[in-house]
């Protein structure tokens, strides 16, 4: 195994030391593990179930199949970062009132990609919304209710009563 | 050592020539899974997602071909200039796995793990890519049909980077198709990708054979069969798909049965050749 890696990681615009990690590390890992921000969460950690997904640069990816070392220079955001003073964004209100979230472990994934998709395209239709979320699996909901979440969300920006 | 985050070309084959047997990493969808399985355990590792001249694409109108960097990520080929370029890798970029996968994801990593599933491969194949490969102060030039050698094997030597791809811009139709158990987030059964270009057919097959396979004799079939307008009768077209299903030569394994890709890929090849007609 190599020696230990030293590292800083910009996550939230907060940048945090890494120490004595090894280079194959996750950035999953890295983030629940080692910074103590555990919103991203494994479940696959082979990139086919969307729980762990964040930002890097802008660009939606699976944290699973970052190498945490290799992300150092990029800004990172997570979902805990997605409010900063600590109230709901939009996006999770209404995964709250359209009971988007059951047992709530693919919610912050697909919060993120949710996010992502609405922050590029401000009216998708039906076919690019489940394009956009089909990289995030969740076993509970069925998805009915994560589609009226991001419908509730697409009427409400675009000033539409729903 | 940690990760080496070079910056440009020379830098990155430096690198390798002085760290042999340093593991590559681009967007990583490939590698980390080993890596999180255990599968593989890299010691020094060399990102290359900061070059730039593996992070770009360019078109020379004068050749009419394009040349797309080993690390630029399948969302820059699903759509905009690149997609009306070569319109069949823009089909083949959307099938690969999730968004989130397209983000990251690249041809030089498929190229790297060479997977006979690799949905990039059957294009490349097809339009005959040449890839690129650089080394300490020289590059080589390899036709694609050369550089994939097996499963998962391909000639790129220890200390060589991929660079890039070089593929003829679209001169006549063509499409990609693939068959998998479901519309996202899929390892293809089958796949095939058929192009028309300089007015010759062209038909390759992905998840059929030990490694990416062209068609010789369906292509030839096809050839001394298409209508002057291009367009191909529907005996002409189940003729050229029972032809692709001979020349396959797939296998049995935990995704499907050689009886079911053999059936498969000749019904997408036969489709191919009759959908490119209407667009
Ligand atoms: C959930 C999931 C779904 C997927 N679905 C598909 C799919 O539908 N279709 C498909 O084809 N693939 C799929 N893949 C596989 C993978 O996404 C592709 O093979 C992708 O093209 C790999 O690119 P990468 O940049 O992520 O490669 P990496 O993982 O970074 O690298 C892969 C290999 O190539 C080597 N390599 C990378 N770049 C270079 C270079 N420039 N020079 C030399 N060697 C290099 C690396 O060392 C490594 O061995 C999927 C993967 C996941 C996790
Ligand atoms: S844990 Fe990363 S995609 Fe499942
Ligand atoms: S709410 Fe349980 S997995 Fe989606």
């Amino acid at each position: 195994m190599s020696s230990a890696e030293f590292y800083s990681l910009t996550v939230n615009g907060v940048e945090h030391q890494v120490a004595d990690a090894w280079i194959g590390e996750s950035l999953l890992y890295v983030l629940r593990e080692r910074l103590g921000l555990p919103g991203a969460k494994g479940a696959c950690e082979q990139g086919e179930c969307g729980s762990c997904t964040v930002f890097v640069n802008g660009e939606s990816v699976c944290s699973c199949l970052v190498m945490a070392a290799s992300a150092v220079n990029c800004e990172i955001a997570t979902v805990e970062g997605l409010n900063s003073d600590g109230t709901l964004t939009d996006v999770q209100e209404a995964f709250i009132t359209e009971g988007a979230v059951q047992c709530g472990f693919c919610t912050p994934g697909l919060v993120m990609a949710v996010h992502h998709l609405l922050d590029q395209n401000h009216s998708p239709s039906e076919l690019e919304v489940k394009e956009a979320l089909s990289g995030n699996i969740c076993r509970c909901t069925g998805y009915g209710r994560i589609f009226a979440a991001v419908d509730a969300v697409i009427a409400s920006r675009n000033g539409v009563e729903s | 050592m940690p990760v080496l985050l070079p910056t440009s070309l020379s830098e990155a084959t430096q690198m390798l020539s002085d760290t042999p047997g340093a593991t590559l990493l681009a967007g990583g969808t490939d590698l980390m899974v080993e890596v999180n399985f255990n599968h593989r355990k890299p010691n020094d590792v060399i990102a290359l997602r900061h070059v730039p001249e593996l992070s770009q694409w360019s078109l020379n109108k004068v050749a009419g071909t394009v040349f797309i960097g080993s690390a630029v990520p399948y969302k820059h080929m699903e759509s905009g200039e690149l997609a009306q370029l070569v319109p069949a890798l823009a089909q083949a970029a959307r099938t690969v796995g999730s968004p989130q996968i397209r983000a990251a994801g690249s041809i030089g990593g498929n190229l790297g793990t060479c997977s006979p599933a690799g949905d990039s491969l059957p294009v490349l194949s097809a339009l005959d890519a040449i890839v690129h490969l650089a080394s300490v102060n020289t590059t080589r030039d390899v036709p694609v049909s050369d550089f994939m050698v097996g499963p998962k094997r391909n000639s790129r030597e220890q200390n060589e980077i991929i660079l890039g791809v070089t593929l003829p811009i679209r001169n006549g139709r063509q499409g990609y198709a693939k068959v998998g158990v479901r519309n996202a987030m899929v390892i293809s059964v089958a796949s095939a990708c058929f192009a028309l270009q300089d007015g010759s057919p062209r038909i390759a097959l992905g998840s059929v054979g030990p490694t990416v396979l062209r068609c010789p004799h369906a292509e030839q079939f096809l050839s001394q069969n298409l209508a002057a307008d291009g367009s191909v009768s529907d005996d002409v077209a189940k003729e050229f798909g029972r032809l692709v299903s001979q020349e396959s030569k797939p296998i049995d394994d935990h995704r499907s049965t050689a009886v079911y890709r053999r059936h498969a890929v000749g019904v997408l090849a036969q489709r191919l050749v009759q959908r490119g007609v209407q667009s």
